[in-house]
């Protein structure tokens, strides 16, 4: 066996990927923008050759589809060269979908981990509301979102809480999932263990169930933080908000500015993979704190 | 203020309680004494759920706009099913099973297809899975505009959101196969072919129904929030941002009360076949794995 390399097993071929998805793009913008190319030379009553098709669609001002080139020159331009505070800066708008995504995954971690310790300590609790949680996980949470907003907005609470709130119910759930399975996860043995101490519940709870629940904990933030980003993006669309990464997609949308879209959706990416980033560390750090072999 | 109303629902609100209380500390001779408890426990709680939602917007005569009771929704749902049956086809029987279909077949097809490449496969895993926690719904303004409001542009979205987790959990299904268990269809001298319909694709199950099971539900809200950004004037997504606008909020939750069913019933789908086909899984055999 051959011992795993990082160049060869991983750089090598994601590369390799991603550089043919590219190549796949810059063909389909060519391919998809051509019709336009065609008709503008077509009314212009002039003969338009197959290298100046090609030189024309990696420009055009709304494309079907931009090129990558394109899109990372508008976030280029909306990050560093707009003042942070401007309502043009992707910074801008990016900030205020994080604030939006981070309170209601605070919340919504916290209230999950409540949850979950009520859970595993009271039978009743556990019959009763488990097969809800689970239930509820079937069901399209996020069609609650335009009514959330709305109806908070009514009662006179806007801006940033309700949309904290919608991520904050979507990462609820696998937090509450994720530490019941977690917080039960010692053995018996170890129970018992405990047990012959003559360990209070608190002391079993504390030395015991908290800290071997702390892998299963770390896995279902990460689940929880990528969706309550989902959700604030989404808690963004219907009230026609003027601010946030759902709101530049949906102005985009409105005016036909395909750059823009793709821009808010590569903004949205990256903190994506930053947040899910940030928890993995967390992950390696806290269960190096433990002891734990990697 | 209603007070008599408020005052029965915490009534039942805590009898309830107490009855769960004393039903999950009870040790019945029978079985099907044991299961129907055990089944009665959680709808108790939802009952006892309605009837506080009741009592409270009853109680405190909470404005209809801002919650409706049940009952009222209830109304409401009986009252406009033609409307909910229409949009019901719209979004679930077009756009979510044909982009369900869609989607599930082809991350299981590119999974079979690059199964004989470790190359493609260290290339595309790492990726399926990075794609799996970025917000994927973003990409639905630009379906819209590709594929036009109608219900084309929402199986994109749908097809889009549900590919990559069929891909990566195919990929991972079709190794669970033990090296002793390859090694003896080796010696059987099978093909590539009879290996993978005889060993691999039947240890995949579990994980394939794992994909299958993700994306039912991803499948719906796909659809659903594909809406927000643009559609016909029919479809459950459109009902529901066009009737929070009108502060018709029964009708958005009749609606929502529908997509719930939908999505549980969609997923309970999926779940039984998974219990005819994976028969032998100690999960569902109920034995300890």
């Amino acid at each position: 066996m051959q011992e795993p390399s990082f160049l060869r097993d991983k750089l090598l071929p994601v590369g390799t990927i991603v550089l043919l998805l590219i190549a796949i793009w810059y063909v389909a913008v060519v391919f998809l923008n051509a019709p336009f190319e065609r008709d503008t030379a077509g009314r212009a009553g002039t003969e338009i050759s197959f290298s100046e098709i090609v030189r024309n669609t990696m420009a055009q001002e709304r494309p079907v589809l931009p090129a990558p080139h394109q899109v990372i020159a508008e976030i280029w331009d909306t990050t560093f060269n707009k003042a942070i505070t401007s309502k043009r800066s992707l910074v801008y708008h990016a900030w205020i979908t994080l604030s939006a995504t981070l309170l209601g995954f605070g919340i919504g971690a916290a209230l999950g981990i409540l949850l979950a310790v009520g859970i595993v300590h009271n039978r009743a609790m556990d019959r009763s509301l488990m097969p809800w949680v689970i239930a509820s996980q079937t069901i399209p949470i996020l069609a609650v979102a335009p009514m959330i907003i709305v109806v908070l907005n009514a009662v006179g609470i806007s801006g940033l809480l309700p949309k904290a709130l919608i991520s904050t119910y979507l990462s609820f759930f696998p937090v509450v999932v994720g530490m019941v399975k977690g917080l039960r996860s010692p053995e018996t043995i170890q129970l018992d263990l405990m047990h012959t101490y003559n360990a209070s519940s608190a002391q079993t709870f504390w030395k015991l169930r908290w800290p071997s629940s702390m892998p299963y904990l770390f896995t279902s933030l990460k689940v929880a933080v990528a969706i309550s980003l989902v959700g604030a993006i989404v808690g963004e669309l219907p009230t026609g908000a003027v601010a946030g990464l759902g709101a530049r997609l949906l102005a985009g949308s409105y005016y036909g500015q395909t750059v823009q879209i793709w821009a808010a959706l590569f903004m949205a990416a990256a903190l994506a993979a930053v947040l899910v980033m940030i928890v993995g560390f967390a992950h390696t750090a806290v269960l190096k704190r433990m002891g734990a072999k990697p | 203020m209603n007070l008599p109303v408020l005052a029965a629902a915490i009534i039942f609100w805590l009898a309830a309680w107490a009855f769960n209380e004393w039903l999950v500390r009870q040790n019945f001779q029978s079985a099907a004494a044991n299961s129907a408890a055990r089944f009665a426990v959680p709808v108790i709680f939802g009952i006892t759920i309605l009837v506080l939602w009741e009592g409270i917007v009853r109680g405190f005569q909470v404005p209809s706009v801002l919650l409706p009771a049940p009952s009222m929704i209830w109304q409401k749902l009986i009252n406009s099913l033609p409307t909910l049956g229409a949009d019901f086809r719209q979004t679930f029987l077009k756009a979510v099973l044909i982009g369900y279909a869609l989607g599930c077949g082809l991350g299981f097809a590119v999974a079979i297809l690059i199964d004989r490449s470790p190359f493609l496969q260290k290339g595309l895993l790492p990726l399926g899975n990075f794609v799996s926690a970025l917000p994927v719904i973003g990409v639905a303004p630009i379906m819209v505009m590709w594929f036009g409001f109608d219900w084309q542009s929402k199986v994109a979205v749908v097809v889009i959101m549900t590919f990559f987790p069929m891909l990566v959990n195919t990929v991972a299904g079709l190794a669970a196969a033990s090296h002793m268990e390859r090694d003896l269809m080796r010696t059987y001298a099978s093909s590539w072919w009879q290996t993978l319909v005889k060993l691999r694709l039947p240890a995949a199950w579990p994980f394939i129904f794992t994909a299958l099971k993700i994306n039912s539900t991803l499948a719906l809200i796909g659809a659903i929030v594909a809406e927000f950004f643009g559609t016909p004037i029919v479809g459950m997504g459109f009902r529901i941002s066009t009737e929070v606008g009108r502060m018709n909020v029964d009708m958005v939750w009749a609606e929502i009360a529908v997509a719930a069913v939908a999505g549980s019933a969609f997923y309970g789908v999926v779940a039984l076949i998974e219990r005819a086909v994976t028969f032998w899984h100690p999960s569902i055999r109920g034995g300890r794995a």
